[in-house]
């Protein structure tokens, strides 16, 4: 087992153990905390596959800021049900059959890609600099980028304006 | 060496946990917390294609880097209407949020 292998099954069982407290902890601050390791995994995966951006990005958006403004959320909205009720809906065997149903179906669908043994190539170039050049290169994302940033502030303003107390 | 399909396969189960956490959960907030272990899962899985496929097409990582911006959208209007919700009705209970239920 080499390294890499290693690196990814201890990246691996931190991810999903963590996503497993998130849905059932009973505490919602902790499962906020939870999710911060499982993002932190996620950074890790996208630092062992040579996306630096994607790993940096990765912690400063999503656990600088989805995750603080989870946690903002939680203690605005204190009397979430701490203790004696029960965190799940009556159906939740239907939604635990529903989510092990789809991860079957997942994995019967990646077992039929013809490529899913596929070793990693070399990068070409600066991975950087290419995807700097295809967010903004008209011939690239450009468009869809900026789709994204308005949509982004139309999103803010928008929380704003329904968050507000009128 | 790891092989694309282990990053496959640990996608699938974050994305079924995440499902099942939006399902089953109680709280708003919880709820939304399953949605960003979904997004995440598919982050992944778009960053190992673009890995295991031809670095030289962007594609993957532009895409990865417009479901961030989607995901902060989603955070921030989700968690505005819970926090505006909690205001007027007391609750973040997804079931007792029927006012526009029929």
């Amino acid at each position: 087992m080499t390294a890499e292998q290693i690196i990814f099954f201890l990246t691996a069982a931190l991810i999903l153990i963590s996503a497993l407290m998130v849905v059932t902890t009973r505490n919602l601050v902790h499962a906020a905390l939870w999710l911060i390791a499982t993002l932190f995994g996620a950074a890790v995966l996208f630092a062992t596959l040579e996306a630096s951006f994607l790993a940096v990005v990765q912690i400063v958006v999503y656990i600088g800021a989805i995750s603080i403004l989870f946690i903002f959320a939680v203690m605005l909205t204190r009397r979430n049900l701490l203790d004696k009720v029960s965190q799940t809906n009556a159906g939740w065997p239907w939604a635990a059959g529903i989510a092990i149903a789809a991860f079957a179906g997942l994995v019967f669908l990646a077992g039929q890609m013809h490529n899913a043994g596929a070793q990693k190539g070399e990068v070409f170039g600066d991975p950087l600099m290419a995807l700097s050049t295809a967010l903004v290169s008209p011939d690239a994302y450009v468009l869809a980028f900026e789709v994204a940033s308005i949509m982004l502030l139309a999103a803010l303003v928008g929380a704003v304006y329904i968050a507000n107390r009128k | 060496m790891v092989p694309l399909s282990w990053y496959i396969f640990l996608s699938a189960a974050l994305f079924s946990i995440g499902l099942y956490g939006v399902l089953a959960r109680k709280n708003a907030i919880a709820i939304l917390l399953g949605v960003e272990l979904m997004l995440n899962a598919a982050n992944i899985n778009l960053v190992s294609f673009w890995r295991y496929g031809n670095t030289a097409l962007m594609g993957g990582q532009v895409f990865s880097i417009i479901v961030f911006a989607v995901a902060a959208a989603e955070v921030a209007v989700g968690l505005a209407l819970v926090i505006a919700i909690y205001r007027t009705r007391k609750t973040v209970v997804a079931d007792e949020l029927d006012l526009m239920k029929w």
